[in-house]
């Protein structure tokens, strides 16, 4: 409930004031599975194709970019909804001219909600290849902080031997309104094993999804989205949350499952249930460990009981689950599924009062980029999301100034919602995903903190 | 090719004393909760099912198809008919067979057996000179004639007439009634006592063992039945005063069931048509028997379950030790030990009483009327299951009016 402070802040003459201060609404960001409505502008700096490539397959249109090669800057007629800039193969610091070039013109015509997208090679020879590949994230970042009006900017780096059929899902992703609180982010895409493109719609229609913490915030909103793409959902909670999720499974025509995730035999219940669901040859197709606690305190406060439960919930119980979701068992993770975990700015970045969670959460990255290529001959991709401030529940109970300071600190200028975190989950369950494996992929808005 | 029905699985509310937690929750709410849950645990959201058949036994007129109403409320389709039962507390076990039988019969291939009561919210009505009167000037033609019918209403006729538990031939409450009992057939204070602690500590066992994860789901922030006490004890048990047989008696609150809320339903299925859809196939409803007593001529009230176990064994050709577990309603503490007495003294048999209520019954969960029943079938199918193929219980529920349901249940 929002105190006498927060009310007055969000009052009219409240938000008067606000714009004075520098603190102004922030902007209404596009969500959703919805491209532009402005053009999409493409260019290529030395001589690729994938991008192009790419929005072809996607059947998205794309025009010329501008150069800024005259003594006057070139401007755009209209507004433009995106520009993807296809830097694979750039080599030498003076090659980055050409990328200024076309992003000058572009930055300054961007629409609300607009979208930078950069596409690099992951891998590079030479001392200057090297230097110049990160350089490009640099100018990612930077390009991040400097939009307004809810646009962002993201690179993307590709492995050797990507093709455009894998890179479909990602710009996707990128353009449409999914990725509305993912900014100033690089992550690498890499050749699926699956041979040709992969299409489904709805994407996820007819696999099994399951999410753990389900019956609220955002483990709700991931199970919501993962319906919405056609999936059907186990929502999994702790029995005491037993009617929310309940209510959520019969919305989603889903099936609840009560469970502990840190009971000793959760794996086992887990691929029991799906078994005894769906039929002894159904599969899970992607499980999202989504369950987490916070138990806050500053180190120098925190006892072996605090300790120990958010680990446990956090991080060792997925440890626990996933070798029983992959030993060939009915009901257990399909080759080629998906394994997604939730880690958090607060591990990347650490965060005062949360060592137990900042343990959690990075654990989780660790895991993450452990465990996927140990499962990379089974196609299996494991990959995380590290939301940052997102509006729920859990941060409603921030006091209010502490939370409208988290809320601004990024460059998006306000808070992401649950949905953004579901809509990156959904990106990496996507079947056309599966060149993506080992990333984290933060959905903060580019807080201001960490990497 | 022969039918037979199986217990898919169940759910139920926990169950609350009266007056607490689901005070404000009616009888369609506490249905529609329960049938919610099942839904959710079995992915039966938005579709049909061939029947619900559900029931209260503390009912408002208003209520009458309070089981279709609860079925349009919840997230079944709502094309999903639906039936309303009641015959007492054997109403929960009596949904379940006659879901059962139709699918037996071929009637019905899925359905679901409920029951529910609010004793929190139970119908209050007017007295019967007031209804008398209000019915009399209803059909009046005229003021004058209205107005004579109203003139017959006097003040103490104004006063509300809440619902009692007493037996309308005899006019004893069901306490009175088994006290009557519990005294003619012996059962001690200490051994109703040490039942009740039983139940206690065995439905404590099965929580904290998370045994009901698959039965139960919360409501309205209730998780747990209300009225279980995991650290009573005898010395806590033998304090409390008699509530029953005058100031020698030994039926107390402690080895009694108070008024409790809830609701409980049971999903059931033809067996090849669950294995066909997926759904886990439980127990087999193998069989039941249900009969009455005349108590207005000093039959035992609440041991007719006796006298049907008795034709039940007969027709299937089995012996009381024919079953690894056995589920007695505690509706007191005395009932289940007079009834152990009788089957004795019968000649039914005695059986080992380490497997009767291993995860408690009623005395510490509760005793929503109609509820019961779904609770106990729910549970000793998953108890039967996790047995093995085969294994075998029985249930035995007493009711109001001298009656009584067993019914037999095999592990598929």
């Amino acid at each position: 409930m929002a105190g006498p402070l927060e009310r007055l802040f969000y009052s009219g003459p409240g938000q008067a004031l606000a714009g004075k201060l520098g603190l102004p609404e922030p902007p209404e960001l596009r969500r959703g599975r919805s491209l532009p409505p402005e053009p999409v502008v493409a260019t290529s700096l030395a001589g690729s194709t994938l991008a192009a490539d790419t929005l072809a397959l996607l059947g998205v249109p794309a025009r010329p970019a501008l150069v800024d090669d005259a003594d006057e800057p070139p401007t755009y007629a209209d507004r433009i909804g995106c520009i993807v800039v296809d830097a694979a193969g750039l080599r030498t610091i003076g090659e980055l001219e050409r990328l200024r070039a076309v992003l000058r013109p572009a930055v300054r015509a961007l629409a609300g909600s607009g979208r930078v997208v950069m596409l690099a090679d992951a891998e590079v020879d030479g001392l200057e290849a090297n230097a110049v590949r990160q350089a490009l994230d640099g100018i990612n970042r930077t390009v991040g902080k400097e939009l307004r009006r809810g646009a962002t900017s993201n690179l993307i780096s590709v492995a050797p031997g990507t093709r455009a059929s894998d890179l479909v899902s990602t710009f996707g992703f990128l353009l449409e309104g999914r990725s509305a609180f993912v900014d100033g982010q690089a992550w690498t895409v890499g050749p699926a094993s699956t041979s040709g493109l992969v299409t489904g719609s709805p994407p996820l229609a007819d696999r099994i999804v399951v999410v753990t913490g389900a019956a609220r915030g955002i483990g709700a909103q991931i199970a919501t989205v993962a319906a919405r793409d056609g999936a059907r959902v186990v929502c999994i909670d702790v029995p005491a949350g037993g009617e929310a999720l309940a209510d959520l499974a019969n919305h989603l025509r889903g099936t609840a499952l009560q469970l502990d995730i840190t009971a000793a035999d959760a794996g086992e219940r887990i691929a029991a249930h799906v078994a005894s669901r769906y039929g002894t040859d159904a599969r899970i197709h992607g499980i999202v460990h989504n369950a987490g606690i916070t138990r806050d305190k500053l180190l120098a406060n925190t006892d072996a009981g605090r300790w120990a439960a958010v680990l446990n919930v956090n991080l060792a119980a997925q440890l626990r689950i996933n070798p029983v979701l992959l030993d060939g068992r009915d009901g257990g993770l399909a080759e080629e599924g998906r394994i997604v975990s939730i880690a958090s700015t607060s591990g990347i970045a650490g965060n005062r009062g949360q060592a137990n969670y900042a343990a959690s959460k990075a654990g989780v990255v660790g895991l993450v980029r452990a465990l996927a290529p140990e499962l990379a001959d089974r196609r299996i991709t494991v990959n995380a999301v590290a939301p940052g401030f997102i509006e729920t529940d859990m941060t409603a109970k921030i006091p209010f100034v502490q939370r409208e300071v988290f809320r601004r600190t990024n460059s998006l200028g306000q808070g992401g919602r649950p949905v953004d975190v579901a809509e990156t989950i959904g990106y990496f369950l996507d079947p056309a995903s599966a060149g993506i494996t080992g990333q984290v992929i933060r959905v903060c808005g580019q807080n201001l903190v960490g990497q | 090719m022969t039918r037979s029905a199986v217990i898919v699985g169940g759910n139920r509310t926990p169950f609350v004393k009266a007056g607490t937690s689901f005070a404000a929750a009616s009888n369609s709410d506490l249905l529609t909760a329960a049938l919610d849950g099942l839904a959710a645990r079995f992915g039966l959201a938005g579709r049909r099912l061939d029947e619900v058949a559900g029931g209260a036994v503390l009912k408002h007129s208003r209520d009458f198809n309070l089981t279709r109403e609860a079925v349009m409320g919840s997230a079944l389709d709502p094309t999903t008919p639906a039936v309303d039962l009641q015959q007492a507390c054997a109403t929960g076990v009596e949904t379940v067979v006659y879901i059962a039988n139709k699918i037996a019969l071929g009637q019905a291939d899925v359905g679901v057996g409920a029951g529910v009561d609010s004793a929190s919210d139970a119908p209050i009505t007017i007295t019967e000179p007031l209804r008398r009167a209000l019915l009399r000037a209803n059909r009046a033609r005229s003021l004058p004639e209205r107005l004579r019918a109203l003139a017959t209403i006097r003040p103490h006729h104004l006063a509300p007439v809440a619902p009692q538990v007493v037996e309308p031939r005899t006019g004893l409450s069901m306490g009175e009634h088994q006290a009557v009992t519990t005294a003619k057939w012996e059962i001690t204070r200490q051994a109703q006592d040490e039942l009740a602690l039983a139940s206690h500590r065995n439905l404590a066992a099965a929580w904290d063992s998370g045994f009901f994860g698959d039965l139960v789901t919360g409501y309205l922030g209730v998780n747990r039945d209300g009225l279980l006490r995991p650290d009573t004890s005898l010395e806590k048990l033998a304090v409390l005063k008699p509530a029953f047989g005058g100031p020698d008696g030994t039926m107390t609150a402690g080895n009694s069931t108070p008024l409790t809320d809830g609701a409980a339903a049971v999903l059931l299925a033809e067996e090849g048509w669950a294995e066909a859809n997926g759904l886990p196939r439980l127990a087999r409803l193998v069989d039941a028997q249900v009969a009455a007593v005349d108590h207005t001529s000093g039959d035992d009230l609440l041991l007719a379950p006796t006298d049907a176990a008795a034709r039940l064994l007969e027709r299937q050709g089995m012996a009381l030790g024919d079953f690894e577990l056995y589920e007695l309603h505690e509706a007191f503490a005395a009932t289940v030990l007079a009834t152990l007495a009788k089957w004795e003294k019968s000649g039914l048999g005695t059986i080992d009483t380490d497997r009767m209520n291993v995860t408690g019954s009623s005395l510490a969960a509760g005793h929503p009327f109609a509820a019961t029943g779904g609770r106990i079938v729910a549970t000793l199918a998953k108890l039967l299951h996790a047995r093995g193929s085969g294994a075998r219980g029985l249930v035995s529920v007493c009711a109001a009016g001298g009656q009584g349901i067993v019914a037999i249940l095999e592990a598929v």
